[in-house]
């Protein structure tokens, strides 16, 4: 981990430039950006132009776009292509996504590096295909049967979307977790300013590949000191087995309760035991503050503009935006709960993180929800009035 | 339980010689299959195809979906992935076409390939996907207890058709067909060297291929139907097949204990989904466009 290989980006995916595109075509360019060659995709409002765009941009590139027949067949097309050797992509919305959940988790357990966009919309089922959500938190995190630790982020702009898109694939090969990025229809649709920087300027983290003989490495060996195994790709003479049943280092099934024991442990300890090298979390005058709002993706941006009223009003109010949604900064929001208030956290979902905030304040402020079901965003006279009602 | 067995020094001690043994992991041995289960006998082939073929194995990927055929990848030393159930299929056809240098097959049963997954055989088939898919037909859902399937003939009793399946069951080889597969095979484990032979002529195939292996469930699809043990169902192959190389597929279908069509179907050529892309995109592209997989044939 420590000794991950950081490379520049290979500037046949980089659009270096300013652009105005919306923030489908920014994650797009941030998957190029990043190395993604290849992509299996099914189409689904709102996401499909990140695909539309993808498809459009890699034959120039070099590289692979297949539409397949569902999204069942796309979540594990785009696993035999990273063991083919290639950086990948999955592409969805809500019911895609809940699809999708039984080969999430065999990204866990196989330790597939691959990275997840989900444009949410209004659920449950169809729902809303055309309005913003912020729904599938949860489901991302517990969808998949069984225990596993995810990794997600949530962009607020076009330009966080490639930004980030970045990190997501650069975690993704660190952690060998899939990693998401969590979008919403607002944030997928909007059009704005995207400065691309020269190739040169972008890191882009190599994926883990073995330098040990055949003889020597074992598909899934790890040490307490570094819980992710080194990688290969078929064709290079391994001979690996990889498989979804439980497995021992060598990734033979070993269908035993100690094999049990070990396995998962390491698959949630190394994103558990790492959280603080992952989270993310932009504060702005929290130091001070009486009430702090928690906020993410597009419900951030409506939420800066109710803090500014209060701060106009003479409110003490600080700002803490989850960049990274999980795992969940709890360490930093339990801190905060000492000198704060209250908290308020807005979102497009009918309360899914206002617990967890809950949960790391254990008690030692106030906290409160703005659940919205979605199809909009909220009102920012909502927020204010929470803001204003705390702060009393 | 392990039994622990050194095959190697058996052979040695025996004065055998087990050609088949150096493609299998000997460390996984002992199997989980029953006595008289087919599927061994369809990896013993698919063994000898490999040494027939000439093929490099550490270019070669076997994929499994789940079930008791789906257990095959684990058993053979080449690089082996065992999926999810059903969608062996999609996770080869990513593998192909990010390393277009493997030969990438697909092994797996019945259940796993025209039931969960029969949506990406028929897909697949359609797009010409450069891979080989043997498909183990035992009639029934053997790992979960001999449940009906899609292939299970109508009359025989299954465990949620305890009254006698009045399904119609699956003409694979037609569905392959009429897909666009470019060969389409059927053969018994009876027909031990035919079936080799088929999948030594898949594997050197450049298209879909798609190779039905009838074989016997004795323990949940025979017994069930007292209709004996696996040599019993061996028998009932050698006595009711016919071969009819070239047969109209769409006349192919399997009856209870009927008589049994085996042969080479199809052998046709049509470009794979990745020749097509090439070909379109250095069509309409030209120089914009630099063939994908070029580079993979170099190295």
């Amino acid at each position: 981990m420590e000794t991950e290989a950081i490379l520049q980006a290979d500037p046949k995916g980089v659009l270096t430039g300013v652009h105005f595109i919306d923030g489908d075509h920014a994650a797009c360019e941030g998957a190029l950006a990043a190395g993604c060659r290849f992509v299996a995709g099914y189409p689904i409002t709102p996401s499909t132009e990140i695909v539309e765009r993808f498809a459009y941009r890699i034959p120039a590139v070099g590289g692979v776009f297949i539409q397949m027949e569902d999204e069942l067949a796309a979540s594990m097309t785009i696993q035999g292509a990273v063991w083919g050797g290639q950086k990948v992509m999955n592409v969805t919305s809500g019911p895609g996504l809940s699809l999708m959940m039984e080969h999430l988790g065999y990204a866990f357990i196989t330790e597939t590096p691959c990275v997840w966009v989900d444009v949410q919309r209004g659920g449950p089922s169809t729902g809303l295909p055309t309005g913003p959500a912020q729904a599938d938190l949860m489901q991302i995190k517990w969808g998949s049967h069984g225990d596993f630790e995810v990794i997600a982020l949530c962009p607020n702009s076009p330009q966080e979307c490639f930004d980030l898109m970045i990190r997501a694939f650069n975690l993704t090969e660190t952690w060998r977790v899939p990693v998401f990025l969590m979008m919403d229809e607002v944030v997928g649709h909007m059009t704005e300013r995207v400065d691309i920087p020269p190739a040169a300027e972008i890191e882009v983290v190599e994926r883990k590949w073995t330098r040990k003989s055949p003889a020597e490495y074992r598909a899934y060996g790890t040490t307490p000191e570094d819980m992710v195994p080194e990688m290969i790709k078929a064709g290079d003479g391994y001979r690996v087995h990889v498989t979804g049943l439980t497995h021992d280092d060598r990734g033979y099934p070993d269908l035993t309760p100690a094999a049990q024991d070990k396995l998962v442990k390491r698959l949630v300890n190394k994103i558990r035991l790492n959280a603080d090298r992952i989270v993310d979390i932009r504060e702005d005058q929290v130091e001070g503050a009486d009430v702090v709002v928690v906020s993410f993706g597009i419900t951030s941006r409506v939420a800066l503009a109710a803090i500014e009223a209060a701060r106009a009003l003479g409110v003490k109010v600080g700002s803490a935006r989850l960049v990274v949604i999980w795992p969940f900064p709890t360490t930093r929001i339990r801190e905060i709960a000492r000198t704060a208030k209250a908290f308020i956290v807005p979102e497009l979902n009918m309360g899914q993180i206002a617990p967890e905030v809950e949960r790391a304040v254990a008690g030692a402020a106030r906290v409160v929800g703005l659940p919205h079901a979605g199809g909009t965003v909220h009102e920012v006279e909502t927020i204010l009035d929470a803001i204003m009602e705390a702060a009393r | 339980m392990s039994l622990d067995l050194d095959l190697a020094s058996l052979e040695q001690e025996h004065g055998l010689e087990n050609s088949v043994l150096p493609f299998l992991r000997q460390d996984r041995i002992p199997h989980i299959w029953c006595p008289g289960c087919g599927i061994g006998t369809t990896v013993n082939c698919f063994c000898r195809a490999l040494g027939d073929s000439g093929l490099d194995l550490d270019q070669v990927a076997i994929v499994s979906g789940i079930g008791c055929t789906g257990r095959t990848a684990g058993y053979l030393n080449l690089d082996s992935f065992h999926t999810t159930h059903g969608r062996a299929i999609p996770f080869a056809t990513g593998l192909k076409l990010a390393n277009p240098r493997l030969k990438v097959v697909v092994y797996s049963g019945d259940g796993d390939l025209s039931a969960i997954g029969g949506n990406h055989l028929m897909h697949a088939a359609r797009r010409n996907m450069d891979i080989m898919v043997v498909c183990v037909n035992n009639f029934t859902y053997g790992m979960t207890g001999g449940q009906v399937a899609p292939t299970t003939p109508t009359g025989p009793t299954q465990t949620t058709m305890p009254f006698g399946n009045f399904e119609s069951p699956f003409n694979l080889p037609f569905l392959a067909d009429a897909c666009g597969a470019v060969y389409v095979a059927r053969w018994t484990v009876y027909h031990v060297r035919q079936l080799a032979k088929a999948m030594r002529e898949g594997l050197q195939k450049k298209g879909f291929v798609f190779i039905e292996a009838l074989a016997p469930c004795p323990t949940l699809y025979s017994r069930r139907n007292r209709l004996g043990d696996g040599v019993d169902q061996v028998k009932y192959y050698k006595e009711r097949s016919s071969v009819r190389n070239g047969a109209d597929t769409k006349e192919v279908g399997l009856t209870f204990q009927g008589d049994i069509v085996v042969g080479k179907f199809v052998d046709r050529e049509r470009p794979t989904w990745m020749d097509s892309m090439n070909n379109h995109y250095n069509k309409v592209l030209g120089d914009t466009f630099t063939t994908y997989g070029a580079a993979h044939d170099q190295d």
